[in-house]
């Protein structure tokens, strides 16, 4: 292996070499190379592998909340027409692995901490005879000797701090507010949501000796493999997982689940494959929650409009014992100024499913009830709220003191505001009827982390001149194949049909994994290091420096005319490089994030408070973009995540039982098409050298982070009502709106 | 999933004679198979009536005959459907997806049974699943359930949208039995809950819904909202259809029919006394409204569709008495 480069990113990049290179593949529309076979069903998911003497199992969900397996009462079951087994093994996951934990989840399945519960799994010769034995399968249980409460908001409960994040403070917060020219003391609510990936979670185990093969439908391959290997107590060299596609997976793939785990007891139990596919309810009540929020925001300002003082506060909510925290002031942390500040999260431990990350876990509740809280700061001022955002840009990060490494939010918002025709808004709420419907404007800022994780990538350039791209990353619906392939691509000097992109398979170096929308800078970093390793190699057969070495269509040529073939170059030899690249300094030594702004039109209906989204427009800066049309749907794809946010989207829980009662896609509503409007989304070049060295960040949650908030400010626009808890439901905006006959209709 | 058989009958009276074996009867099974999935049904036999011909749209004197195994997609598309009984197009294009009402039929529809929460999870009381058990809905989450027509045992709502439409129609059920015909008048075909909220309606054992029968339109305007949490694929939170001919300024005759308020679809004829003679005003509206929620309740996350249903039924009364 040659690395020319250090693994850790510890100084920004600023060779920026993808813009030296001479293929022009880099940020082009291209399409997916893998969407052909999605779109015609023939790319094979987890469930639909073909193996034989593969039998099917079913997980047994508790029917209790909180308690103890007394006796399971296998015979009755057994007895049943195919039924092989009834598993109950003391390493069967109780709770779902947290993302990038790279160990076992809390085990023991007996013991019974929420409703619904993985208890045990049924196993017979087709699904139906499973799924049915699973449900007749009687179980005792006794009951727990100090159970968590159900309601977070309920007396009694258990509020702790995080373990792994301590409050930031800076200043006088009480005394900002009292000095403030304008301040607003708000309280707002967001509700649980589930990540709601098309593809339920599927796994189909097989042991070969002592070693497990999983096909599965999973988003961290190199973590999961060892939270697999954890829960078992083998060697996570003795696990493989293949997941080439993966339908969606937004956070509640990102670390194992119990079908995982149970399909490999069952596997070795019965000494063949077994396939354990999650009905949709059971993913719904047992995976992963995002939590509800409660979420105090303090906003103080002098009477220029400019924040003295920054409050957000928020209560959450988590199983016992459990990490995660909804880190729901990420973004606050270092978007807006106000250096008297207090910003904190709080768990209370209640008796539910597993909180952990779902679609930009912290920014997507957070940013939408601060964008909120500025617009009625906004209002409060008598200023335009893009005003006040522009005001309140800090030269460094409060409190820390930290430099940004590129920040595009003012182009974000200045061009949002063109496209999207802001000028036309209406000051005041209640202006514009259009039959029975208010037409309201409203905006808010976008923002999200950026974050790289170790990632590794091997880069073949085959000895016919073309090149193969192999990392175990995922592609979780996201455009991963297309990206890596345009970044070998462009490095090497290939034609995109000459470069082929093999994912999701832990024999190969391990990637980034997708989440965090850190896949594509973390995984795309290590195949540029791998192609740049390759040009080395290059460059010295050809005679030039690398720096010098110009590679296009297949062709090398050096500074001084002399050109060659690739093949030629190579000689019949295949060369093969793996780069890797790593977090280091500039992690630390730079606020990073990227940045947009969310302008939305929407229609409230006079009578029945209805609320229909009419258009979006979103400007977004997240450094280099890899892939025009990719990033464009990400952020579209946000966007109409935004929307469901802002309008339909919400866990309801039996506080009598802690129990789901929505538990299936139509009862919780996402978007569906007729919610989702024109939505325009424009993409801002930048460079950031202190991100990558692709000079490019995140983009796969951006979308959303801030979307909702830039709806419920429109809503206020249109109709006057300020709704403080999400989802704005008719409910909570009737009791509020004005006489719909006061205006013609 | 239970192991069960399905055979297919090719005419009516082989179907009939299946059920008055025990057999279930499924059309396009939209609604039952997937509570075969979670056990909420359990039928050891099913016969398919698909293939029975019941399928055909048919003049019935100046009325309209549609066959029970008709899908929502060809009703809604029938041009005579379209022209004289919109209301009907109206309201079942208003409900499910485009691939559903390719599969659901005009029988099975008004068959459908309610997505009450607990009705649907067996791990949950529900008299309606399994009678005797309580009610789990009226101190739990009850944001979908009805406010008009509940009882101790039950709260949950008829959750369709076509047989609304049909309730202000004046539709008639057509069905066979081991007893014969039957005329079964829409207003009299879904049964409230009472103290046996596990019969929906009144079809008996072994009696099959063979057609549905609309009398002559009434040339009136027409209109069905369906107010609901997302634009489509939702259940109505509140629906209104209603058939309304203006006069001179005032209202000559009127249906009203409610969706997702009641148990069942709710007609109230004195909300219509009230209406019909008057100049429509948002007074008058007001005043339709109170006499339709007179005795409605709710149960804490439905309260709101009391005010709900006053306000759609304003729009509605508006939009159709406007000009």
């Amino acid at each position: 292996m040659h690395l020319p480069l250090s693994d850790m990113y510890n100084q920004p990049d600023e060779r920026n070499r993808l813009d030296h290179m001479r293929q022009g593949v880099i940020g082009k529309p291209l399409d997916r190379p893998e969407g052909p076979l999605k779109v015609s069903g023939t790319a094979t998911y987890a469930a639909e592998w073909r193996i034989a003497g593969c039998v099917d199992g079913v997980l047994v969900l508790a029917s209790i909340a909180q308690g103890q397996v007394s006796a399971i009462h296998r015979d009755d079951v057994l007895a049943r027409e195919g039924v092989l087994a009834v598993i109950a093994d003391p390493a069967m996951t109780r709770r779902s692995a947290q993302g990038m934990a790279a160990k076992a989840p809390q085990q023991d399945a007996a013991r019974v901490e929420y409703f619904g519960q993985p208890v045990a799994l049924v196993v017979a010769q087709t699904f139906e005879q499973a799924r049915d034995a699973a449900l007749a399968l009687r179980i005792d249980y006794t009951d727990a000797s100090d159970p968590a409460p159900f309601d977070p908001h309920g007396s009694g409960v258990k509020v702790e701090a995080p373990s792994d994040s301590k409050p930031v403070e800076g200043g006088d917060l009480d005394q900002a507010m009292e000095t403030a020219a304008f301040s607003i003391d708000v309280e707002y609510e967001t509700p649980g949501h589930a990540s709601a990936a098309m593809e339920p979670h599927a796994t189909i185990a097989q042991w070969q000796g002592d070693n497990l093969v999983l096909h599965g439908s999973y988003q961290m391959l190199a973590y999961n493999v060892k939270e697999i290997a954890d829960c078992l107590g083998i060697a996570a060299d003795k696990v493989r997982i293949i997941a080439p596609y993966v339908g969606g997976g937004f956070g509640s793939k990102l670390g194992i689940t119990h079908e995982a785990v149970s399909a490999a007891i069952a596997a070795r139990e019965l000494g063949r494959p077994v396939r354990v596919v999650m009905t949709r309810q059971q993913v719904f009540q047992t995976v992963m929650r995002r939590s509800e929020t409660r979420q105090r925001v303090r906003l103080a300002a002098d009477p220029a409009g400019r924040l003295i003082g920054l409050g957000h506060e928020a209560l959450v909510s988590n199983l016992p014992g459990e990490k995660f925290a909804e880190p729901v002031t990420q973004a606050t942390e270092f978007l807006y100024g106000g250096e008297n500040r207090l910003l904190k999260v709080e768990v209370a431990r209640i008796s539910r499913l597993t909180a952990g990350s779902v679609r930009a876990p912290g920014e997507a509740v957070g940013m939408q009830v601060l964008e909120a809280a500025m617009d009625e700061l906004a209002e409060k001022i008598g200023i335009d709220p893009i005003d006040l955002r522009k005001r309140n840009l800090p030269a460094t990060v409060p409190v820390e003191g930290t430099p940004y490494s590129s920040r595009m939010l003012t182009q974000a918002l200045e061009e949002g505001v063109k496209a999207f025709g802001w000028s036309a808004r209406q000051t005041r709420p209640c202006q514009t009827r259009e039959g029975e419907w208010w037409i309201g404007m409203g905006m808010a800022s976008a923002a999200r982390v950026n974050m790289m994780v170790p990632a590794q990538a091997r880069v073949t350039l085959r000895a016919d001149g073309s090149a193969l791209v192999e990392t175990d990353q995922t592609d979780i619906g996201t455009g991963t194949y297309a990206i890596l392939g345009q970044i070998a691509g462009e490095m090497l000097g290939l034609p995109i049909a000459q470069v082929t992109v093999t994912l999701g398979d832990t024999a190969f170096p391990a990637g980034a994994g997708s989440g965090g929308s850190f896949g594509a800078i973390s995984t795309g970093s290590a195949v540029m290091r791998a192609c740049e390793a390759i040009r080395e190699t290059l460059a010295k057969r050809l005679g030039c420096d690398e720096t010098d070495l110009a590679l296009k269509d297949g062709s090398a040529s050096g500074p001084g005319g002399e050109s060659r073939g690739l093949p030629d170059l190579l000689d019949g030899h295949d060369l093969v490089e793996t780069g890797s690249i790593k977090p280091g300094k500039t992690a630390k030594e730079f606020s990073q994030a990227s940045y947009g702004a969310f302008f939305a039109e929407v229609a409230v209906h006079a009578f029945t408070g209805e609320v229909r989204v009419r258009r979006m427009t979103g400007a977004f800066g997240f450094g280099r973009v890899l892939n025009a049309k990719t990033a464009r749907s990400q952020c579209l794809g946000g966007m109409v995540w935004g929307i469901g946010s802002a309008l339909t989207e919400e866990l309801a829980f039996d506080t009598r039982d802690g129990h789901l009662v929505n538990h299936d896609l139509a009862e919780y509503h996402v978007p569906v098409h007729a919610d989702v409007p024109a939505i325009e989304v424009i993409l801002l070049e930048e460079r950031d050298a202190a991100a990558s060295p692709l000079q490019a960040k995140g983009v796969g949650e951006l979308g959303i982070c801030g979307a909702a908030g830039a709806i419920a400010n429109a809503v206020y626009n249109a109709c006057g009502v300020r709704v403080r808890s999400f989802p704005l439901t008719l409910d909570k905006i009737i009791p509020a709106l004005p006489d719909p006959f006061a205006s013609a209709v | 999933m239970k192991a069960f058989t399905l055979d297919h009958a090719p005419n009516a009276d082989t179907a009939l004679a299946a059920m008055g074996q025990g057999a279930t009867a499924i059309a396009g099974g939209t609604n039952l198979v997937d509570l075969m999935k979670l056990q909420v049904a359990t039928p050891e036999r099913l016969v398919s009536i698909r293939r029975t011909g019941l399928d055909t749209i048919g003049y019935d004197g100046d009325g309209l005959r549609i066959g029970a195994l008709v899908t929502n997609a060809d009703c809604a598309a029938d041009m005579r459907v379209r022209q004289d009984w919109p209301l009907l197009s109206q309201a079942i294009l208003a409900g499910a997806s485009p691939q559903l009402r390719n599969r659901a039929t005009t029988g099975g529809n008004l068959c459908q049974r309610t997505r009450c929460g607990y009705f649907t999870d067996t791990t949950q009381a529900c008299n309606k699943r399994e009678p005797g058990t309580g009610c789990a809905a009226r101190e739990g989450f009850n944001r979908i359930h009805a406010v008009l027509g509940t009882s101790e045992a039950c709260i949950a709502t008829y959750p369709g949208d076509m047989a609304v439409a049909l309730l202000a129609l004046d539709a008639v059920v057509l069905t066979q039995g081991p007893f014969g015909l039957r005329q079964i008048p829409l207003a009299m075909f879904h049964r409230e809950p009472g103290e046996d909220p596990s019969r929906d309606n009144v079809l008996q054992p072994g009696e099959l819904i063979t057609a549905v029968k609309l009398p002559a339109p009434t040339g009136g305007r027409q209109v069905y909202r369906k107010v609901r949490d997302r634009a489509s694929y939702a259940f109505a939170l509140v629906s209104v259809a209603v058939d309304l001919t203006m006069e001179q300024g005032r209202i000559a005759r009127c249906a009203l029919a409610f969706g997702s308020l009641g148990t069942v679809p709710w007609r109230d004829p004195a909300v219509e006394a009230v209406l019909v003679g008057e100049v429509p005003s948002p007074a008058l509206f007001a005043q339709a409204a109170e006499i339709l929620l007179r005795d409605a309740r709710g149960f804490g996350a439905n309260d709101f569709k009391i005010p709900l249903a006053a306000r759609a039924l304003a729009a509605t009364l508006a939009q159709a008495t406007k000009g």
